[in-house]
Order: C-alpha cells, then sequence, then structure tokens
C-alpha cells in the first residue's frame, strides 16, 4: 500500500482500463470455471453420451459401438403390429402422464393456497419465516422416510383402516390405500408440493400490495381481486414450480416403486429396468424419448406465459 | 385493508394447519413406532416401549452393514457440502461481472436442477462404464497397462457418486447466491476499494461476512440434499451403497420396526444439522444487526 508510483491518469488510463477489463473478466473465468467443470463432466458430457449411445448396437452383456437404432425399436416392438391395442411403452407412458397431472393438479391446488396464505394472510416477517420454514424442514429430510412413513397409516392393518371399520363405514379393510396408484399420487403430492410452493410464493411476493388495496378501494371483490391481479401476477411462479413438478414426476421411479410396491410401470421405472440388465443403448434410447416428452411439455409450459405476457 | 381478519383469513389457516399436518403426521408416526416392543409390528397399536429396534440397527443384525453406509453417506455429505459452498460462492462472485459464457452456464445449472434424475444418473454411470471399457481394452496400448491391471471400475463413492450430488445441490447454491446478490449493496465493496483494500481483502472482510448466513445456508442444502439423494446416486454410486439406497432396498424385504428405527436415526441426522446451521445463521444474523454499523461509536 505504501507504494505510490507517479503515473498520471491521462496517459495511463486507457491502457489501465483495458487491462482492468482483461483481468475482471479472467478472474470471472477462474471464479466460474470450477462449476462449469463439474457441470461440463457430470451432466452436460453424460447427456451427450446418452444421445450418442442410443444409437449403437448391444447384445446380452455389452455395448457394440455401431450404428443401430435397435434400442428405439425394441422400445416400440409391436405398436403398430398390434394397433388396436396399445404397446407395452404407449400404456407406460399414458399412465406415466395420468399420475403426473394427478400429481400435477393437486401440488398447485395446494401450493397456490399455502404461498397465498402465507404471502398475504400472514402479516408479522417472523411468521412468515417461521412458517416458511416449517414448509421446508421436511425437503430437507430423507425422501424415502417420507414415503415409509405412510406403510402405518395406510397399510392393511394402518391408522386409516383401523379407523375406516371402527366407524363402521366399511366391515373389511381396503387394500388399495396402501402400494397403489393412489398411494403412489398421495406420496407424490406429500413429497414436491414444496416445489410449487416456493416459486408460487416468490412471485406472490414481489406483488405490491398496493395493487390490491387499489383494487379493494375501486371496489373489487376478493374473488375479482384473486382472479385479475394475484393468478395473473403469480402466473411466473406457477410455471415454474409446474417445470419442477412435472419433470419430476415423469422421470420418478423410486416413489413409483417404493409406494407402488414395486408393481407400477412408468417411464423411470424402464430406463432403470434396462439399466440393471446393462443395456445401455436400450436404455438410452428411453432417455432420449423421456428427454424429448419432457423438453415439449416445458416449451408448451413456458409459451403459455409468454403469450399471455404478450397480451 | 382494515385491521379484521377476513373470513377467508380462518378458512386458510385451517388449510395451512391441515397441510402442515399432512406434512410431519406421517414421519411422526414412524418416529413413535421405532420406540416399539420387541413384539412390534410395522403399525398401530404400539406393542410395548424399548429401544429393541434401534439395538438392532446398530448391532446389524438383520439388516445390511447400515453402519458403514451411514459413514459413507456422512463423509460424502460433507464433501459435497464443502465443494457446494466453495463453488457456489466462487460462482456466484463471478455472475457479478459480465463474462462470456455466464448464460449458458446459468442455463446449464437450472437443466441440471429439473433434469429427471434417471437419466443424469444414467448418463453418469454411461460414461463411467466407457471409461472402465477403454481402461480395459486400450490402457495398455499406451504404455499404462498397470492402470488396467485389476481394475474393476473407476466408478465409485468420490468419483461417479460426488458428481452426480454435485449436479444436484450445486444449482441449489448458485440460485441461493443469486438471491443473496440481488440485494447486496455493491457500494459497500467501493468503499473498500476506495480505502485501499485490495480485491481478496474486500472479499474476506466485507463481503463474506455480510453474506455468511446465506452461505450458511448454501451448506445447509448441500449437506441435506445430499445426505438424502437416491434417485442421481441409484445408477451412479459403484459397489457400495449410500444410507437412502440401503433404506429403499430395505422397503421391499423388511417387515419389522427396524426400518423405522433406521428412519428415525437419519432424520435425527437431519434435524441435528437443520438445527444447527439454522442457529448458527440466527447468531450470525444478530451479530450483524450489532456490530453492523459502528456509526457513532467514535474512532476506533
Amino acid at each position: 500500500m505504501a507504494v505510490t508510483i507517479d503515473n498520471s491518469p491521462e496517459t495511463l488510463a486507457p491502457a489501465q482500463s483495458t487491462l482492468r477489463k482483461m483481468t475482471t473478466r479472467s478472474i470471472a473465468w477462474l471464479q466460474a470455471g470450477p462449476m462449469t467443470l463439474v457441470f461440463a463432466l457430470f451432466f452436460l458430457l453424460p447427456l451427450v453420451l446418452v444421445v450418442i449411445v442410443s444409437v449403437w448396437d448391444y447384445n446380452e452383456y455389452e455395448m457394440i459401438p455401431a450404428l443401430s437404432f435397435r434400442g428405439y425399436t425394441d422400445t416400440f416392438e409391436g405398436c403398430v403390429a398390434n394397433l388396436p391395442e396399445l404397446c407395452t411403452i404407449l400404456k407406460t407412458y399414458l399412465k406415466t402422464l395420468k399420475l403426473c397431472l394427478l400429481t400435477w393438479a393437486l401440488t398447485l391446488m395446494i401450493g397456490f393456497w399455502v404461498a397465498y396464505f402465507l404471502a398475504f394472510h400472514v402479516r408479522s416477517k417472523t411468521w412468515q419465516i417461521v412458517l416458511s420454514l416449517l414448509c421446508t424442514i421436511p425437503f430437507w429430510t430423507s425422501n424415502v422416510i417420507r414415503m415409509i412413513a405412510w406403510i402405518p397409516l395406510l397399510g392393511r392393518n394402518g391408522l386409516v383402516n383401523q379407523g375406516l371399520v371402527g366407524a363402521g363405514v366399511i366391515n373389511k379393510p381396503v387394500e388399495w390405500l396402501l402400494f397403489s396408484e393412489f398411494s403412489v399420487v398421495l406420496a407424490l403430492v406429500h413429497l414436491f408440493t414444496f416445489f410449487m410452493v416456493v416459486p408460487i410464493f416468490n412471485s406472490m411476493i414481489r406483488i405490491d400490495k398496493r395493487l390490491i388495496e387499489a383494487a379493494y378501494d375501486a371496489g373489487a371483490s376478493g374473488w375479482q381481486t384473486l382472479v385479475n391481479i394475484v393468478i395473473p401476477l403469480s402466473k411466473p411462479g406457477i410455471v415454474i414450480g409446474s417445470i419442477f413438478v412435472i419433470t419430476i414426476v415423469m422421470g420418478d421411479f423410486v416413489t413409483i416403486g417404493v409406494m407402488g410396491g414395486q408393481q407400477i410401470a412408468s417411464a423411470g421405472k424402464i430406463i432403470e429396468a434396462r439399466l440393471s440388465a446393462l443395456q445401455f443403448p436400450a436404455a438410452a434410447a428411453n432417455a432420449v424419448i423421456l428427454l424429448g416428452i419432457t423438453i415439449i411439455i416445458i416449451s408448451a409450459l413456458t409459451r403459455i406465459v409468454d403469450v399471455r405476457k404478450e397480451l | 385493508m382494515g385491521d379484521k381478519r377476513p373470513r377467508s383469513f380462518y378458512i386458510l389457516a385451517l388449510f395451512f394447519t391441515a397441510y402442515v399436518l399432512f406434512l410431519y403426521g406421517p414421519m411422526i408416526a414412524i418416529y413413535i413406532l421405532s420406540f416399539q416392543g420387541p413384539d412390534g409390528g410395522l403399525t398401530f397399536p404400539m406393542n410395548g416401549v424399548s429401544l429393541t429396534w434401534f439395538g438392532k440397527v446398530f448391532s446389524g443384525g438383520g439388516i445390511v452393514d447400515i453402519g458403514a453406509a451411514f459413514k459413507r453417506s456422512l463423509a460424502l455429505g460433507l464433501v459435497v457440502m464443502v465443494i457446494t459452498v466453495v463453488l457456489s460462492v466462487a460462482a456466484g462472485m463471478a455472475f457479478r461481472k459480465p463474462f462470456r459464457g455466464a448464460s449458458i452456464l446459468f442455463y446449464t445449472a437450472i437443466a441440471s436442477l429439473i433434469m429427471p434424475s434417471i437419466i443424469t444418473s444414467l448418463g453418469i454411470a454411461l460414461e463411467f462404464r466407457l471409461i472402465d471399457d477403454f481402461i480395459n481394452k486400450h490402457a495398455a496400448d499406451y504404455g499404462l497397462g498397470w492402470l488396467a491391471e485389476g481394475h474393476t471400475t473407476a466408478m465409485g463413492l468420490f468419483t461417479s457418486g460426488l458428481g452426480a450430488h454435485l449436479t444436484w445441490t450445486l444449482p441449489f447454491g448458485l440460485l441461493i447466491m443469486f438471491a443473496i446478490f440481488n440485494r447486496f449493496d455493491g457500494r459497500l465493496e467501493e468503499a473498500a476499494r476506495d480505502l485501499g483494500a485490495t480485491p481478496w481483502q474486500t472479499f474476506r472482510h466485507v463481503v463474506l461476512p455480510i453474506i455468511l448466513p446465506s452461505v450458511v445456508g448454501i451448506g445447509l442444502f448441500g449437506f441435506t440434499l445430499s445426505w438424502d439423494e437416491l434417485a442421481r446416486s441409484s445408477q451412479a454410486i459403484g459397489s457400495v451403497n449410500t444410507l437412502p439406497l440401503e433404506l429403499q432396498g430395505l422397503t421391499t424385504t423388511v417387515t419389522k420396526p427396524d426400518i423405522y428405527a433406521l428412519g428415525t436415526l437419519t432424520s435425527a441426522v437431519s434435524f441435528v444439522v437443520i438445527f444447527a446451521a439454522l442457529s448458527v445463521i440466527l447468531v450470525l444474523q444478530a451479530r450483524q444487526r450489532r456490530q453492523g454499523s459502528d456509526a457513532g461509536k467514535g474512532m476506533v
């Protein structure tokens, strides 16, 4: 610090500013480099490999680096021949979409009102933080445990059945509560509503409260305020939350596996099954298909919002 | 808006309470059931009260080597936490200046966050499989025969497993950094610079103390997300399993409450970490409020 050099700013300024710009840029690169490297090695390169290997040939125990669409043709086997009957892959995708749609609708409904309550009805900052934390803490705990946790409630001799039998609603325990599509959707909603709450809350908290007061002063009913102000302004959050939930459920195989008693097929489970049979190209082909469908859904969703924004 | 709570407040408060019960109720059920007596089953009513099932978990009686999986997950979680914090803070600083590729890195992080986990996991498994094949077939050609000798797989907890976890934790870290710097007053850094601080001094003595509570939050996300990670690890962890993978395996075979005991223990670790992190954040924030400004305190 003690060193002072007499450098007149007039002569040195341009050179210095170029130099500073260059060092700033290289410093930025040094700072962002490690993260970029991790994503390149463990995300981008693997994705590229998935796409490449999906058009490789394979036999029972290894993949063969030769162009072949077997991964795809095997996947769609019988789809044309058996026509009006749906083939396995289409049935599986329809089921996955159905689970996805149900989960999305439920997480959106629950997530929207939870976020609405937190953003507009909780007035003190401290309470807002405390209640948000209350919603976040389960997110920091294990998903598997949160799935297992339904067993004592929904099982054949679980609390729900005990209660229903005890109350005389049913005379013998119902079986469809656990290891069924019902329990899968329940667990998915249980696990992933959080992903809806956070972005919607984030959008709502940014809404200028004076807008709502203005609507109130202009005589709008609570419902009109909700439909004409709150929902349109929460749309980015709704779309981001929807993207989270849809991508998670489309690729899910853990929740569907555990809560479906390993009996329900899904897009993610096909990939898992192919992998455990060591059929990498077939697994990769299925991953490419899943990725394609997910991208279509996401771009449709983002388009909805952009279109609205333009109007 | 008036001071009186509207009717919708009470309806939504009830709805919110129901949601919180829905969130915590089932978890509390298994915590209670894990303290059953030796004859207990998987459902209510409780069959006596004891620590039998916790003993079973620790002695490893009946179930796989849980102790080892526990240590592996802990070690991996800590490494993931440290890397997530360091890389996220560094990248967060980078994003405050314009640099080429900034938006590509940002969108890559977002893509990594929303990519269906099975695809990421498959990709990493594939990558390491190709590396293994290459080593086994061609290492000798390059005079690296020693590498192929006894080579089974490059996959492992701290290679493919670590990478898989980072693709999940880093996007969260980066988004938190964005949130921090969105409300960061850049004039504080300018002031430090004007007073002659080097860039490192500015970071160390001005920026870091201000963002520290949120950095602890990044660490919290890094550890807990790794500690509980399942889908991305599933295909990419190699020959050994992490705790969540062992737990998942047990769901199909175990019919005794030891799985609940294991669940209770795993959650206990999560809760200890969560509350430790939250307390540190609170203490740091309180300290900032006390010492945040030395205006009016005279010369130091």
